[in-house]
């Protein structure tokens, strides 16, 4: 039990990669309190993970109120916040820079970058209080590659990076640890949707171009993610810090 | 920890002490049978001593891994005792006395890039070649937090170790679809020998990190673990930081 006693927060929950990591955090020994804008998938999961290890919670994470109440709800559910799962984020549209709108960019960089900060600005007084923790941030292979078509995406994903590096730096001394977990093209609906928006109709021809191009030959599978996520969560990386950890099939290599 | 390697076999360079010693430990304890390699044979001696008393499945082997006979020769012997090689960890490892480039020696040149580049090849192709004919393989390079950034006065140390990353990574692309997947872990300041022999003050080295202290070798051997296992499934030319926050600044 690689997680024994940990409370576990985690935004983006419903989606691909935040159900297998719920699964996989509760396999381990924590308890869940689940964050998602989908509060129906949010609700059959407590369900099949029992209300003594997991609650959930309705959050848009680019509003400040909500995260904050979303952070209170889990403090007053299960007393503290040991690991906290930056995980919520868009894709946004496809489409060149000067194709794009501006209502785009701001959504994206709302959802996928403020949402962290406010994550983190809400989270770490609780883990200062309660001695420490950890908090693992979402970034993506897009985070240290460039790529087209999907500038504030991309542009999002680099941004986690500077601000998982400072808020590592800032928190050490309240022995908060802070790193991002850099997926590739992850088994979601979130890559059906980028294949669909990059050759519409017809993604598989996309997924069949982006496997090519990754040494592994694969897309990754959720729970692979959430391996590295389950690493990073618990005291084995208790030297971890401040780094960014690839789970890419071999993109960044 | 709770990783399970029982039946793996796993050869570790460097095992004599360290985080090659720390490894073999912790793969001991995980159910693995463990092949230590050591340029000391007296560190191999009493480090199999230790495990086998463990309860360790455990052989020595006595070689230095910037001679390719001496590599051929302990894959060989690997082979015999095991009839395998699951896991490789390539920790081997060494620097020199700090000094400014203009008065670097030739000597000390070879040696370091001899043990911690060429030394990291040999034993690569050599684990390739078996893991080739296996079907499969996993490999874990000790890289370190200077494959990435710089240390005044260590110019071979530092580019032997950016050197093992482009190996790492190189491999890692060139072996991705035949099962075998290729990884570093990059340590920052552990205390191990090897570090409190070059450098006088480690206190000053803590400072180095956001976590003001050095890492543990025990905190190294988990990221190994983790890397040679399945839970790494996806993970192929990761360089996979333990620092402390070092390289964050």
């Amino acid at each position: 039990m690689r997680l024994d006693q940990k409370v576990v927060l985690i935004t983006g929950a419903a989606g691909g990669i935040g159900i297998a990591a719920v699964r996989r955090f509760v396999e381990e020994g924590a308890r869940v309190v689940i964050a998602d804008m989908n509060i129906g998938a949010l609700e059959a999961i407590v369900d099949e993970l029992g209300r003594d290890k997991a609650a959930c919670v309705q959050v848009d994470v680019s509003q400040a109120e909500q995260v904050e109440s979303m952070v209170d709800f889990c403090v007053a559910t299960f007393g503290g916040i040991d690991v906290f799962v930056a995980n919520a984020g868009i894709e946004g549209k496809i489409g060149e820079i000067s194709d794009s709108t501006v209502e785009n960019f701001d959504r994206v960089m709302s959802v996928n970058v403020r949402g962290v900060w406010l994550g983190l600005h809400y989270v770490i007084p609780v883990m200062r209080q309660g001695g420490g923790g950890s908090i693992i941030i979402t970034s993506s292979g897009a985070g240290v590659k460039g790529s087209v078509n999907m500038v504030p995406y991309n542009t999002s994903k680099h941004a986690v990076i500077g601000l998982m590096r400072c808020a590592a730096l800032e928190s050490a001394k309240y022995n908060i640890r802070v790193n991002t977990v850099n997926p590739g093209a992850i088994e979601t609906r979130m890559m059906r949707s980028i294949e669909d928006g990059f050759v519409p109709g017809d993604g598989s021809q996309f997924k069949q171009q982006l496997e090519q191009m990754t040494p592994m030959g694969r897309y990754g599978l959720p729970e692979e993610v959430a391996n590295m996520m389950v690493f990073l969560a618990s005291d084995e990386s208790s030297y971890c810090t401040g780094s960014v950890y690839m789970v890419d099939g071999g993109n960044a290599a | 920890m709770s990783f399970d390697f029982k039946g793996k076999v796993v050869f570790i360079t460097g095992a004599g002490a360290g985080l090659g010693f720390a490894c073999a430990q912790s793969f001991v304890k995980a159910g693995a049978k463990v092949a230590l390699a050591d340029i000391s044979s007296e560190a191999v001696s009493s480090a199999v001593v230790s495990l086998g008393e463990q309860g360790g499945e455990v052989i020595g082997l006595t070689g230095d891994v910037s001679i390719a006979a001496d590599v051929e020769r302990m894959l060989a012997e690997v082979i015999k005792s095991f009839g395998r090689l699951d896991i490789a960890v390539n920790n081997a490892g060494i620097s020199s006395a700090l000094v400014p480039l203009a008065e670097t020696q030739e000597s000390d040149y070879d040696r370091v890039m001899g043990v911690n580049i060429k030394g990291v090849w040999l034993c690569m192709r050599a684990e390739l070649q078996q893991m080739e004919q296996q079907g499969s393989g996993c490999i874990v390079n000790i890289a370190s937090a200077l494959s990435q950034k710089t240390y005044p006065g260590a110019s071979f140390y530092v580019s032997s170790k950016f050197a093992v990353a482009g190996l790492t990574r190189n491999a890692a692309v060139e072996y991705a679809t035949k099962n075998i997947r290729i990884n570093a872990v990059c340590p920052g300041n552990v205390a191990t020998p090897l570090v409190v022999s070059a450098v006088e003050d480690t206190s000053a080295l803590a400072e180095l990190h956001a976590m003001k202290r050095l890492g543990t070798p025990e905190e190294i051997a988990n990221a190994v673990l983790f890397l040679a296992s399945d839970l790494a499934s996806f993970n192929t030319g990761t360089l996979l930081p333990v620092d402390g926050g070092w390289t964050a600044i």
